[in-house]
């Protein structure tokens, strides 16, 4: 059996869930705490990957990256960036596709959190941005933790948009949920069973660690 | 000194209110503002320390002028040198008491102050303590203590007793009035507990939908018909009994309960629940040490 696709599968959803944690943060932020009237288009655009066919996403991706298109030929030409079958482009459609699944913990984290406590800081002295680091965030850990998670998980899941974006490019774009395909349509029962008893029992152990440090287990154990 | 003019209309569960009030208040002086809720206090503070916008008005602290609408003058409540303690605490979570304090610690300030309050507050034992292993009043004396840590030239109290139990309230009454004097602070305090106002404050300000209806000095002001008592103590009256001719009224003083026999024309205007003075003239008082 190639493992192959799996490192690439982790490799992907590992990149891709630092890509979002940094992009999640300011836009769970700003949809916390705004008032700006675009809020609520903003909110819809953030959704609409759970309830949109991956495929739909992994599509237009497709036509707007395309060298023959504008965007995708000014990208090519200027940045030397080829989103379209390679794992950059990968890296972007996944940060688009698990967006809601980092943004939407955090933003209940931060929304959840006593307005006061922002407050006290900023009448303390304290900067937007050091109240952020050292105020908010620290208590917001088990959001965090969940966004993290959910948006890993959610990664190493993904098949549609990574279909139709990436293909299936050995070593490049074949990752895990990819190459099952691939084996069962040779009829490779066996290594498909591998690939998903493999996929099956890594996502498992993740989400269960969640459940287990959310959940105060982890605490109770150690104490 | 700090002056302010400040009207805002606001949302206030009873409908739309205009908030709309004037006051000066001298360089080290205890004032509060009394009223029920909903009269617009907690309002008053936010704008005063800059978490709320004015409609329009003027703040100034010491000639600096921390806001006037004409001018569009705006400062920022990081600008503002302002002590803040909520009824509810806030202390972060996630910091040791003592990290709470030093968290406050301006950048380039002396970090000698955070032990000078941990000692004044009694903090010592707890410093290492996370809030959430914290009773409400060892809470509320951090939260004192790290409001006065940048030496604010203003303090703003927000019901800072209101979720406390008797005993509790008169220590830290106690402690609040002991910063107030070392520090020499102005301090506003929002309270409306007659007896913690009669206790704290050197004026009281008295704020009903949005206006400042009455101000004067606290036992003035709560009694208004002029008594020439010797003893006069406030409380709160529990029960109203009527017993053969006459009524009892049982009151709550500090964190006594008393008896006292009333006819029908002063139970008249009591209910329960009612703010009053207790007030005694002409009758031989026993004084006696109390051997602690």
């Amino acid at each position: 059996m190639n493992i192959d696709p799996l490192i690439l599968t982790f490799k992907l959803a590992t990149v891709t869930t630092v890509v979002l944690l940094l992009v999640g943060i300011p836009l769970a932020y700003w949809l916390a705490y705004s008032k700006s009237r675009l809020k609520p288009i903003i909110e819809t655009l953030v959704s609409m990957p759970i309830v949109l066919p991956p495929t739909v996403i992994g599509f237009y991706l497709l036509v707007v990256f395309s060298p023959a298109n504008a965007i995708g030929s000014w990208l090519n030409e200027y940045l030397g960036l080829r989103l379209i079958f390679s794992f950059e482009g990968l890296v972007f459609a996944s940060v688009i596709y698990s967006l809601p699944f980092m943004v939407h913990p955090i933003q209940a984290g931060f929304s959840n959190l006593p307005k006061g406590l922002k407050e006290t800081a900023y009448v303390m002295g304290k900067s937007r941005i050091t109240t952020l680091l050292r105020v908010l965030l620290p208590n917001i850990k088990p959001a965090l933790l969940t966004g993290l998670v959910l948006a890993f998980a959610h990664t190493i899941g993904e098949f549609g948009v990574v279909l139709m974006i990436g293909g299936n490019i050995p070593e490049k774009t074949r990752v895990a949920s990819i190459a099952i395909y691939d084996q069962v349509e040779a009829l490779n029962y066996n290594v498909a069973n591998t690939y998903s008893l493999i996929l099956f029992g890594i996502t498992f152990s993740i989400l269960l660690v969640v459940y287990l440090v959310n959940g105060g287990y982890v605490k109770r154990w150690f104490r | 000194m700090i002056e302010f003019r400040l009207t805002k209309k606001l949302l206030a569960p009873g409908g739309e209110m205009f908030l709309d009030v004037d006051l000066s208040i001298e360089k080290g002086e205890f004032i509060t503002i009394y009223g029920q809720s909903g009269a617009g206090k907690t309002s008053i503070l936010r704008m005063l320390c800059g978490l709320m916008e004015p409609d329009d008005g003027t703040i100034a602290l010491d000639g600096e002028i921390w806001f006037n609408k004409a001018d569009r003058v705006d400062w920022k409540p990081q600008k503002r040198e302002v002590g803040m303690v909520f009824q509810d605490y806030m202390l972060f979570p996630n910091m040791t008491v003592k990290e709470n304090l030093l968290f406050a610690l301006p950048k380039k300030a002396e970090a000698s102050i955070v032990q000078e309050l941990i000692e004044m507050m009694e903090l010592g034992e707890l410093q290492n303590r996370k809030p959430e292993t914290l009773s409400g009043g060892q809470k509320q004396r951090v939260a004192l203590a790290r409001a006065l840590v940048a030496k604010p030239k203003l303090l703003l109290l927000d019901e800072p007793l209101s979720a406390l139990d008797n005993k509790m309230r008169n220590k830290l009454q106690d402690y609040i009035l002991k910063i107030h004097k070392h520090f020499q602070l102005t301090t506003i305090l929002i309270s409306h507990d007659v007896a913690e106002v009669v206790k704290l404050s050197d004026r009281v300000v008295e704020l009903d939908n949005g206006k400042i209806i009455r101000a004067g000095k606290p036992l003035e002001l709560f009694t208004s018909n002029h008594l020439s008592g010797k003893f006069q103590f406030t409380g709160q009256v529990l029960n109203i009994q009527k017993e053969d001719v006459v009524y009892v009224v049982t009151i709550l003083i500090d964190s006594n309960i008393v008896r006292i026999v009333a006819d029908e024309k002063e139970v008249e205007a009591l209910n329960i629940g009612d703010h009053i003075v207790v007030a005694s003239k002409a009758f031989n008082p026993v004084i006696k040490r109390i051997n602690e």
